[in-house]
Parts: structure tokens; C-alpha cells; sequence
């Protein structure tokens, strides 16, 4: 039988939200500046 | 400071191996931020009347500290653990940004290269080596991607780093001619923030019990007979190996081949299309680095993954051998075609991102996960040596090409012919990596170390 889980989703969710929302911000401001290759 | 302690620090039974990615990123995409350094450039040499030589030495500072902890602070990291080395990453990276907001506030800009360069330089190199050895543990059958995230955040960390300090500076004033306070806010909050930040990963991060494993997941007898070890070599032994300085050609001449491009692509992709009937504007090139930030950064997810699947030394292959015909299609048609241009360098830019991102992982390969973290630390001296080469080959050859009057496409040609060759020798020194002799090999260890949890995580 698998051991039970210690981890709960929600914590699973919760420190990957902390980690990928800064980061998606991030990558935004990144491909806005990237499409002046194509506009500048 | 048991907290602190790694025996604190293994993973009660179903601990799921998905949370230790987060607290490595936690970590990485904070000490990335070193590479956002140039947007308080122009800000302190306004406020402190600083030149551009000056105002660059807490970044080079922090890149030398970086790689001399990484170097000589990999034992204790493995020693002591990835708690323990987060929180030492999280005190001296942050105690780096509060120590310049006094320098800024005081106008003493030798506490902001102490603080920043020296203090900051320290968290650099142990946080940058603080996560590797763990993800690979957590994920023997998949080290290349594990890694790979870790080491994407670091290039991720500027992408953050740099249009949120550009907005707090133009929001506290930091940018106008008497900034300096402006200048101190914005290190404050960054010093203060990052703590929170990356406390998340002092709080997350585990390692797994002894001898664990994932389930139904065994190591491939097939792979194990080629470069792929069961057995554990010391960081001090790793050194004695020929294979440890192949690999340090590899990576540095990887890394210098990147540099090459990444080091001039402003003004390069400028002079290429000058004379073109669509030459480049300023805001266009600005784009055309940004693609390049991007290539690395996507590079170091997607070609370690990769490498995982077709071995690691075939991913080196690819990086030096199409990253060398890669460099040969730009010298000959590069000027030929805009579209052929970016993604030439698109392609050698991933390649760079991918050869940082997958060293830890072919290091694991050949000296097992026991100090694989204290090894790849001294692995790092070969970025810091490339740091310094790449720049030097592409400036020196572009300016004797100007000063014998040549312009456009030509300025660069010498320089690629150089970086071709180097990424030829990195292709032999990694044809040479073979299996590390068995004299090399530690004990197998007789008692588990330091830790009772023996229930196996869950996946």
C-alpha cells in the first residue's frame, strides 16, 4: 500500500504559485521587450 | 541551530519529491537578480559620480565571490546540508542589499561593493550550488530535468529582477540626479523582500531517506555499463580524475562560446544589417537581446531534459559540434538573412543555458550524487574563467578589426572562426570523458548517515 501522502495538494499548489507568478511576470515584461525585434 | 541541521531536514514518509523543485527555484530566481546588476548602473554613477569601470565592481566582485564559494564552500554545503546552505544563501544575499542601501544612503560606495559584491557575492555561489546535489537524489531518473529548473531560475531571476528594480527606482526617485535615497529604498526592499522570497525554500526543502528510490523506478543496467555510476566519488578524488578537467574544457569552452554572442549582440546584430536595406534600430536590437535572454533561459529547461533522455554526453555533442557548423552558418550567411541571423544565435544561446544546465547532471553520472554539489562548486571556476575569455576574445578581435578599417559582418568573422575552433576542442576534451577508474570509487557506506525516516516519499 502507498504510504499516505504528508504533502497536501494545496501546499503543492501554494509553492508553486510563489515560485511561477514572479517568474511569469518576468517572462511578460521579457517577450513585450522580445517583440520590438519585430516592431522596432 | 538544529533546525538548520540536514538529519532535521529528511523527509517524513509521503513527502511528495514536487515540493523541492519550488524550493530550489525560491532560491535560484532570487540570486538571479546578479544578472539585473546594470539597472542601478547608471543610477549610482549619477548619484555617486562614478565611472562605468567603478560602478560595474560589485557585479564582478559578486561573480568572483560566486565562484570562490562555490568552489571552496561545496563541502560544507554537503556537509551541512541544503537547509543550512539556503539560509546562508538567504542571510548573506539579502544582509548584501541591506549593506549597500546604507552605503547608497551614505554615499560610501565601498559598502555597496563590501555589501553587495563581497557579502552578496557569498550567497551567490552557496545558494547557486545549494539545491543540485538534493534535486538529483529526489530524481535519479530524470537528474538533468531536476537540475534543469533549478538552474533556469537562475537565468529566470534577472527577468524578474530587472523591470521590477527599474520601477522602484523610477518610483522612490532613485533615477533622478540626487537619487541616492531613491537608490537606498529600492535596495532596502529588495534586501527585505528577497529574505521573504527565498525563506520559502529554507522552510520547503528536504532530503530523502538513504538508499531511497522512486517507485517501480531502477537504474538502467544498459546505461549503468556506459558513463552512468553506481558508486560515489569524493570531491577531493573528483579533481584527481582526467575526466573532471575534460569536463572543466567542456563547460568553459561551452560557456566562453555563449559569452561570444551574448557579450556584443546589440551592436552586432547592428552592424551586420547596417548596410542592408532593413538595418536595425536601437529598440530592435534592445529586442533582439531579450530573445537571446529568453533562448538561454528556455535552453536549460529544454536541453537537459532532453539530455536525460539521449545521455549526457551526446547533449555535448550537440553543443559543440552543431553549436560549432552553428557559429559556421553565422560567419558565412549570416549577413545573407535576417531570419537566419536570429536564429543562429538563438540556437547557440540555448546551447549555453543547456551547457550550465546540464553539467550537474553528467557530473552526477560520473561521480554519484555524494558530493556531486561540493564537485560541481569547483566545476564553477571554469564559468568564472570564461567569464573573462569570452569578452576578451570578441572585444579584442572587434577592435583590431576596426582599427584595420573593416565594419559591418567582418568585425566579428576572426572572433567566430576563434569560437568555432574552441567549441572543437571542447568536442574532442568531451569525446575523452570515459568511466572514472574504480580506485577512485568511495566505501560503500556500512550505517545510514545521520537520519532515522526510512519510509519511502511518496513520488
Amino acid at each position: 500500500m502507498p504510504p499516505r501522502s504528508s504533502s497536501p495538494r494545496a501546499l503543492a499548489v501554494a509553492v508553486w504559485l510563489w515560485v511561477l507568478l514572479p517568474f511569469a511576470y518576468g517572462s511578460y515584461e521579457l517577450i513585450r521587450k522580445a517583440t520590438q525585434l519585430f516592431t522596432g | 541551530m538544529t533546525f538548520l541541521d540536514r538529519s532535521r531536514t529528511v523527509a517524513p514518509p509521503g513527502w511528495s519529491r514536487w515540493l523541492v523543485p519550488p524550493a530550489a527555484l525560491a532560491v535560484h530566481l532570487s540570486i538571479g537578480q546578479a544578472y539585473a546588476w546594470s539597472v542601478f548602473k547608471p543610477p549610482l554613477e549619477t548619484s555617486l559620480g562614478l565611472s562605468g569601470t567603478a560602478s560595474a565592481l560589485p557585479f564582478q566582485l559578486g561573480i568572483v565571490m560566486l565562484g570562490l564559494s562555490a568552489a571552496f564552500g561545496g563541502t560544507l554545503v554537503e556537509r551541512n546540508g541544503p537547509r543550512w546552505a539556503m539560509f546562508v544563501s538567504l542571510v548573506c544575499f539579502s544582509s548584501g542589499f541591506l549593506i549597500s542601501a546604507l552605503g547608497a544612503a551614505t554615499h560610501q560606495f565601498w559598502l555597496i561593493v563590501l555589501g553587495y559584491g563581497f557579502v552578496g557575492g557569498i550567497g551567490l555561489g552557496i545558494g547557486y550550488i545549494s539545491p543540485v546535489s538534493t534535486l538529483m537524489k529526489w530524481f535519479p531518473d530524470r537528474p538533468g530535468m531536476a537540475t534543469g529548473i533549478a538552474i533556469m531560475g537562475f537565468g529566470g531571476g534577472a527577468l524578474i529582477a530587472s523591470p521590477w528594480s527599474s520601477q522602484m527606482l523610477a518610483s522612490f526617485g532613485g533615477d533622478k540626479p540626487d537619487g541616492d535615497s531613491g537608490i537606498a529604498l529600492t535596495f532596502l526592499v529588495m534586501g527585505l523582500a528577497y529574505a521573504v522570497f527565498m525563506s520559502l525554500g529554507v522552510l520547503l526543502v528536504r532530503v530523502p531517506p538513504p538508499d531511497w528510490k522512486p517507485d517501480g523506478w531502477q537504474p538502467d543496467p544498459t546505461r549503468t555499463r556506459a558513463l552512468i555510476t553506481t558508486a560515489d566519488v569524493s570531491a577531493r578524488n573528483a579533481l584527481r580524475t582526467p575526466q573532471f578537467w575534460c569536463l572543466w574544457v567542456v563547460l568553459c569552452l561551452n560557456v566562453t562560446a555563449g559569452i561570444g554572442i551574448l557579450e556584443k549582440a546589440a551592436p552586432m546584430i547592428k552592424d551586420y544589417f547596417a548596410d542592408t536595406p532593413a538595418p536595425v534600430s536601437v529598440s530592435a536590437a534592445a529586442g533582439f537581446v531579450a530573445l537571446l535572454s529568453l533562448a538561454n533561459m528556455t535552453g536549460r529547461i529544454l536541453w537537459a531534459s532532453t539530455s536525460d533522455l539521449i545521455g549526457r554526453k551526446s547533449m555535448y555533442r550537440i553543443y559543440l559540434g552543431v553549436g560549432a557548423l552553428t557559429y559556421l552558418a553565422l560567419a558565412h550567411f549570416g549577413n545573407d538573412s535576417k531570419p537566419l541571423f536570429i536564429i543562429c544565435a538563438l540556437v547557440i544561446l540555448s546551447f549555453y543555458g543547456g551547457g550550465f544546465a546540464t553539467i550537474p547532471a553528467y557530473l552526477k553520472d560520473l561521480f554519484g550524487t555524494y558530493q556531486v554539489g561540493a564537485i560541481h562548486g569547483r566545476l564553477l571556476t571554469a564559468w568564472s574563467t570564461a567569464g573573462v575569455l569570452g569578452p576578451l576574445i570578441v572585444n579584442r578581435v572587434a577592435d583590431a578589426q576596426e582599427q584595420a578599417g573593416h565594419s559591418g559582418p567582418s568585425l566579428y568573422t576572426t572572433s567566430m572562426y576563434v569560437m568555432i575552433g574552441l567549441l572543437l576542442v571542447g568536442f574532442v576534451a568531451n569525446e575523452l570523458v570515459r568511466p572514472v577508474n574504480p580506485r577512485f570509487h568511495e566505501p560503500r557506506p556500512t550505517a545510514p548517515e545521520g537520519n532515522t525516516a526510512h519510509a519511502a516519499p511518496q513520488q
